[in-house]
């Protein structure tokens, strides 16, 4: 099976035999910042023409097709558009928190994505509490938001950042409890571990009901989370115009832009580790011919397949459901999800101390 | 009539409190007054305290400026008011005209102006559709409701040579004949229609979150939708049956079947359904009439220059939005002397407050999407 682990392992070892000690480490550290800066604008092109073409095909158009074959050139040439337009800062605003909001949100999705596995041995960090550190990052991420609307000195942004912080208080929750329903059944809260665990069936398969609707939980939760439509209050383009990026411009609102879409996959990708398994191909017990002809799709296919799939599901949402009010947002939130998930986790445990899953 | 709410009765309610409340601005730019209305929300958090309309952005003085035109050029400038269903508002002026005139019309002519009429309907009503969904939050629905207004927009351009302010009535009847190609492509767009309305209910009406979003909200009495004056589908929301082709019918409306839409809810559900209800009567009317257009002229044969009579005149028709009423003050010569515009977008704003009391923002565009408001309607 091809795999990225050896490409890595080559790499460190050429390094530490070639420099002197601390080089090795910061040349690393250079290049997978690059490898993550490039992939965050990739995945923010890639995304957001997926969306276009996506919304184009739900919404009888034909999407952009102009620039470039297919139209594939269309979103790098707005990028570059947003690049030459001016960063405007508003008269009253605060200038300060005004410029770091969307640093702080972009900085969140590039950090968020460390612990991510992309394919066999492709993962940054294999850090202890992998689970724990993206609820934990995930959550700053409001901040960002907040800075943005406060420091806008703009009424719509203001009530937009109000929005998205109750909104992205009460759906962590509730994502916090599914994945927890996981960590629950793997016993670590390590990455690889997870993944490791799900060789011989992933989890959606193996935990029977339960993991079923904690896994339709997370989805809710996470499209709330990155302020997805039907769950776009912060935004609510007919009600608060841009709701918390109402005043930027040019780049800067490009990097809230991109950062909405980086979470997107981060949340996707999340999903797919958690509860499809990973990079981990797709295998039925003991049908060896069929678990052998699965093995030879590589794993980084696997893992992008089933976190673009996941990603078409939430713009399928975007879509098609029109958007919820406030207090309605909540009580879904306050008045079934949590109690669910609450109920649900406590299934799963005993679940996991009878062992009744596969 | 004039029925006060809880707020209201509060000592101070309505006024901004010095600490708690925001006052914003949505408007004169903003992506849900569709158009330059400018509405001042007193909020307490996200609840609405009070809404005040300013109007005027788009005020045009149209009915100042009919004054200085003849009683057959007057007709072409009410197209501009209600864009969307201009074919009826030039429907009403010709109506008034020809009361003054006492230009009798011929039967063909009736039967294309009533099939215009109803083309028109269902095409503001589809706009509505689509529109008032991408207000709630949906937007694929917009570009469903665009694709069947397409081929009413495609036979308007046909027959009446412009898409949206056609101006095809004059006294006396139509301007010219139908197209040859008319009867076809209207059969044409009924086959397609009545496929995709049912599309348009699973798409929208059914939905849990719609739902949700339109139920119990913005609530009219019957009792305040008549002090408030609204007309159309608000006031028929509300049980108030104000149907003009029935309760007044004018050209052929007596003789056709069909029902006057109402519903008890009061709500923004109610207006929804009585809209998407109309849509299918619309439907069926030209379903109606589109084989029986009977031959002969489409035109009376009236003088060059028309002269109304000394006195007052008045008539009504029924648009997409309500009850429009012309009245015309003639002292005899070519020009009007006075000529006032009743419009039903006016009347229905100004419930506006009233509905929109003690709900949030997201209710606020709910309620001013099912009022289906055109500015230019309301400031004329």
């Amino acid at each position: 099976m091809p795999s990225l682990e050896n490409i890595a392992n080559n790499i460190h070892q050429w390094l530490n035999n070639n420099f002197g000690a601390p080089w090795p480490m910061l040349i690393e550290f250079a290049i997978v910042g690059l490898c993550i800066i490039g992939l965050f604008a990739m995945l923010g092109l890639v995304l957001i023409m997926m969306e276009r073409k996506v919304s184009a095909w739900m919404q009888l158009r034909l999407g952009p097709n102009r620039v470039g074959p297919v139209g594939m050139f269309q979103t790098a040439a707005d990028t570059l558009k947003l690049i030459v337009k001016e960063g405007m800062t508003p008269a009253g605003a605060d200038k300060f928190l005004f410029n770091l909001a969307p640093f702080i949100v972009m900085i969140i999705a590039m950090v968020i994505m460390a612990p991510l596995m992309f394919a066999k041995g492709l993962q940054m960090w294999d850090v202890n509490i992998g689970v724990l550190f993206f609820t934990a990052i995930s959550s700053v991420s409001v901040i960002g938001i907040l800075m943005a609307g406060w420091a806008s000195n703009n009424k719509y942004s203001l009530l937009g950042a109000m929005r998205s912080g109750a909104q992205i208080v009460s759906y962590e929750l509730s994502a916090g409890f599914a994945i927890l329903a996981i960590v629950i059944l793997t016993g670590d809260l390590k990455i690889s571990t997870i993944v490791n665990s799900q060789a011989d069936g992933w989890w959606i398969f193996k935990g029977h009901l339960p993991i079923w609707i904690a896994f339709v939980i997370f989805m809710i939760a996470v499209t709330a989370e990155t302020n997805r439509a039907p769950f776009d209050l912060a935004e609510a383009e007919s009600e608060l115009t841009a709701g918390f990026h109402t005043e930027y411009s040019g780049m800067k609102f490009a990097l809230f832009f991109l950062a909405e879409y980086v979470n997107i996959f981060v949340v996707c990708a999340l999903g797919a580790t958690l509860f499809l398994g990973g990079w981990q191909p797709l295998h039925f017990g003991t049908d060896t011919q069929f678990n052998q002809w699965m093995d030879y799709i590589p794993s980084s296919l696997w893992f992008m397949g089933k976190t673009f799939f996941l990603i078409f599901v939430i713009m399928w949402f975007r879509w098609t459901f029109p958007r919820l009010r406030i207090d309605q947002l909540l009580n879904l939130e306050w008045k079934y999800l949590l109690p669910i998930s609450m109920i649900n986790l406590l299934l799963v445990t005993l679940m996991a101390i009878m062992g009744w899953h596969f | 009539m004039y029925r006060e709410t809880e707020i209201l009765k509060q000592p101070g309610a309505g006024e901004p409190d010095v600490f708690g409340d925001m006052i914003i601005n949505i408007g004169p730019q903003h992506p849900s007054t569709h158009g330059v209305l400018h509405l001042v929300i007193t909020l307490n958090g996200e609840t609405i305290k009070k809404v005040e309309p300013h109007l005027g952005y788009i005020h045009r003085s149209i009915e100042k400026m009919c004054e200085s035109l003849s009683f057959r050029q007057f007709i072409y400038v009410t197209s501009k008011m209600d864009y969307l269903s201009s074919h009826i508002n030039n429907h009403g002026c010709c109506l008034c005209v020809e009361k003054g005139m006492q230009i009798e019309v011929p039967a063909r002519a009736q039967v294309i102006r009533v099939l215009m009429d109803e083309l028109t309907r269902l095409a503001s009503h589809q706009l509505w559709w689509g529109a008032g969904a991408m207000d709630i939050g949906a937007l694929t629905p917009f570009f469903h409701a665009f694709r069947e207004r397409e081929m009413i927009n495609d036979i308007m351009e046909e027959t009446c040579g412009t898409r949206l302010t056609m101006n095809y009535m004059v006294p006396g009847g139509v301007m010219v004949d139908v197209h040859p190609n008319f009867q076809g492509r209207v059969h044409e767009f009924i086959k397609h229609f009545k496929t995709k309305i049912d599309e348009y209910d699973e798409l929208l009406t059914g939905n849990v979150i719609f739902q949700n979003r339109v139920k119990g909200v913005g609530y009219l009495s019957k009792e305040d939708a008549i002090s408030y004056g609204c007309t159309g589908p608000t006031a028929r929301g509300s049980g108030v049956s104000c149907d003009i082709r029935k309760l007044y019918p004018y050209e052929v409306y007596s003789k056709l079947q069909f029902d006057e839409v109402t519903e008890t809810g009061g709500d923004c559900l109610a207006r929804y359904l009585v809209r998407m209800k109309e849509m299918r009567q619309s439907l069926s009317i030209v379903e109606q009439l589109i084989d029986n257009i009977p031959e002969g002229d489409v035109q009376a044969k009236t003088k060059a220059v028309l002269k109304l009579p000394k006195g007052e005149y008045f008539s009504r028709v029924e648009t997409a939005r309500g009850e429009f009423g012309v009245y015309i003050v003639s002292e005899g010569g070519t020009t009007p002397y006075r000529i006032k515009f009743r419009s039903p977008g006016y009347s229905n704003l100004s419930a506006l407050d009233h509905m929109a009391r003690g709900g949030k923002i997201g209710d606020l565009v709910a309620i001013m999407a099912m009022i289906d408001l055109v500015i230019p309607d309301i400031d004329r």
